[in-house]
């Protein structure tokens, strides 16, 4: 094993939210923080939180966010430590852990080879097969043709995804052979530009299922999980809300997913913060392993709260090279959260993005309420990034107290000037289907058809 | 009223400069009515009939401007406009061909562009039929709701 290296200070190369969550814990380890940032962001949030901040390029991505040597030049220039990466962007980029490598800096995530055999979401299914775990019928494919004879042989509805990344980007669900090629190209133009990796494949869309998935933790030789959560409200292949732990799963089925999760960690002898991801099909009791996500995620703070730990930290301390601080045993699971993914865009016109400017934001406060975002009053969305403003969390002993106390929180969140998305949370919450427990991933498209969102008038 | 939405902003950005919080103007064929709002941020358009008063953040005005018809200029050439803020992309992916080239014929739902706003791509549909005649705007360029893009002689 490597020998311990302190971080003393760490290069932020993200934006937004989670680039605050970042600055926090680096405030409250004695970190100092500098912020990697587009010139779109100079005036962001979290730039005035950090300790500093570099400028390392224009508004789009590719130009700064996404440019590894950009971000490598701003971590040398400030005699940076490490760098986090935060979620999207370059996350989960080996060339970026390459050229940190090389620089002499660490970079808070796994391996080159495990980025490499996760990233690539075609290596991902090879390594779980040896893992053991069950998959859902796909397979890699090249062109329009190649995708026909495919999606013929394990039957439509299919989905592509990007072989190079997640989030959603590049994913297409095609239902017959008659809009498959322009689904394709479509996806291979998303793919392309969020990843640099137009790769395509093709998995058999299971409609009806929930996403559940498994936070683990590993230090390359022990690996630990954090226990489940469930993130089946989504819409275009994106999370909406997460709950921790999973509600309603059959113990056993959740203690063999536990278990699966950590067996091809395990297997690749992971070192970082990671999450497994499941579909789970509710009415067989069983589960498919969909990929596995190398890098903090959004939905992180829901775990947080059930276990009392600081997945940041953990991340910083398993980079720094020290083993993990705790055994299985000794993780704690303690009551219920429940996490709204507060987005900029419009819920009653398909989700289209609404960037602009924050005329005013109000959150909630107060015990088991937590606030993760960037935006405050007059705070600008620009265009060129996703539309996440933040996240509401609450925590409660049970998952009725949460729920309950999730209601009252969003009825004092309000963001106005730009369309946003608090009123679907509010619909999700009233909705009986939900208050009573576990949902699928048809859940959400039901509800839309039959609640009205009625806009609330701000005086 | 058969005022348009540029027309609208048009009178906005007179009045934003103005020390008048209220503007009422009647004529044979229509009525406005904008009243700067609280915050002073902005204007609020309100359509008055007698006893029923209906608010309209000029902000949605916009939404709805999207279905409007196309509208032929002088040459008869029919505007393609930005539905959407973003980055205008021409061709699928970088270095492949163009949707569409000078002189291609579209059908409504021909798409002409990909609209890249907050990470989301947006096929962009011709909406009318014809011959693309003139480009408006060139590949990855920065284009605002309502930009135009292309200009296209209708088919008869």
């Amino acid at each position: 094993m490597n020998p311990v290296k302190n971080i003393n200070r760490l290069l932020i190369a993200n934006r937004g939210e989670i680039a605050a969550r970042i600055i926090r814990t680096c405030q409250k380890l004695g970190i100092e923080s500098v912020l990697a940032s587009s010139q779109a962001d100079l005036d962001s949030l979290p730039a005035r939180l950090a300790d500093q901040v570099i400028n390392i390029g224009p508004p789009p991505s590719l130009q700064s966010y996404l440019n590894v040597e950009a971000v490598i030049k701003a971590a040398v220039q400030v005699k940076a430590d490490a760098i986090h990466p935060g979620y999207g962007f370059l996350s989960e980029n080996a060339a970026l852990a390459k050229a940190s490598e090389k620089a002499g800096i660490i970079f808070i995530g796994p391996t080159i080879e495990q980025l490499d055999a996760i990233g690539d979401k075609l290596k991902a299914r090879e390594n779980a097969l040896a893992a053991d775990l069950p998959l859902v019928p796909g397979g890699a494919v090249a062109d329009a043709g190649e995708a026909e004879k495919l999606a013929a042989e394990i039957g439509y509805p299919v989905l592509i995804k990007a072989v190079g990344g997640g989030g959603g980007r590049g994913m297409q669900v095609v239902h017959d052979e008659s809009t498959l090629a322009a689904s394709m190209t479509l996806a291979r133009a998303e793919a392309e530009n969020a990843f640099n990796d137009e790769r395509l494949y093709l998995e058999c869309f299971v409609e009806r299922g929930r996403h559940v998935e498994v936070q683990v933790l590993g230090d390359g030789d022990n690996i630990i999980h954090l226990g489940t959560r469930d993130c089946s409200i989504q819409r275009r292949y994106q999370k909406l809300v997460e709950e921790a732990p999973a509600p309603d799963l059959d113990p056993a089925l959740r203690e063999h997913m536990e278990n699966a999760a950590v067996a091809f960690a395990k297997h690749l002898r992971y070192r970082g913060a990671g999450t497994v991801e499941f579909l789970v099909d509710t009415q067989r009791a069983s589960f498919y392993f969909l990929e596995m996500n190398a890098r903090i995620q959004v939905e992180h703070p829901v775990t947080e709260e059930i276990t009392g730990l600081d997945l940041i930290a953990q991340q910083i301390r398993i980079a720094e090279g020290r083993p993990l601080g705790m055994s299985q045993e000794e993780v704690c699971f303690n009551g219920h959260a429940i996490e709204c993914r507060l987005n900029a865009e419009d819920c009653m016109n398909n989700f289209q993005p609404s960037p602009g400017t924050v005329s005013a934001a109000q959150f909630p406060a107060g015990p088991g309420i937590r606030i993760d975002s960037h935006i405050e009053t007059g705070s600008v969305v620009p265009p060129y990034y996703d539309s996440l403003l933040g996240k509401l969390i609450v925590w409660g002993e049970d998952r009725a107290t949460a729920m309950s106390l999730l209601k009252k929180a969003l009825e004092h969140c309000q963001i106005d000037g730009i369309e946003n998305n608090i009123i679907l949370h509010r619909a999700i919450m009233a909705s009986e289907e939900f208050t009573q427990g576990a949902v699928d991933s048809l859940f959400l498209n039901k509800l839309l058809e039959t609640v009205s969102l009625e806009k609330t008038t701000n005086g | 009223m058969s005022l348009s939405h540029e027309d609208v902003q048009e009178i906005l950005l007179l009045l934003d400069d103005t020390e008048y919080d209220e503007l009422t103007l009647e004529t044979d064929r229509f009525t406005l009515c904008l009243v700067r709002s609280a915050d002073k941020s902005g204007w609020v358009q309100e359509t008055e009939t007698r006893g029923k008063r209906q608010e309209t953040r000029l902000a949605s005005l916009a939404a709805s401007e999207e279905q409007s018809e196309p509208v032929a200029t002088e040459e008869g050439l029919l505007d393609v406009r930005a539905p959407m803020v973003g980055t205008f992309y021409s061709s699928p992916k970088p270095g492949a061909e163009p949707f569409v080239t000078v002189n291609s014929s579209v059908k409504p739902n021909t798409v002409i562009a990909i609209i890249e706003v907050m990470k989301l791509m947006n096929s962009i549909p011709a909406g009318v039929s014809g011959e693309v005649m003139e480009f408006h705007a060139v590949d990855a360029q920065f284009v605002e709701k309502g930009q135009l893009l292309m200009r296209v002689r209708p088919s008869e």
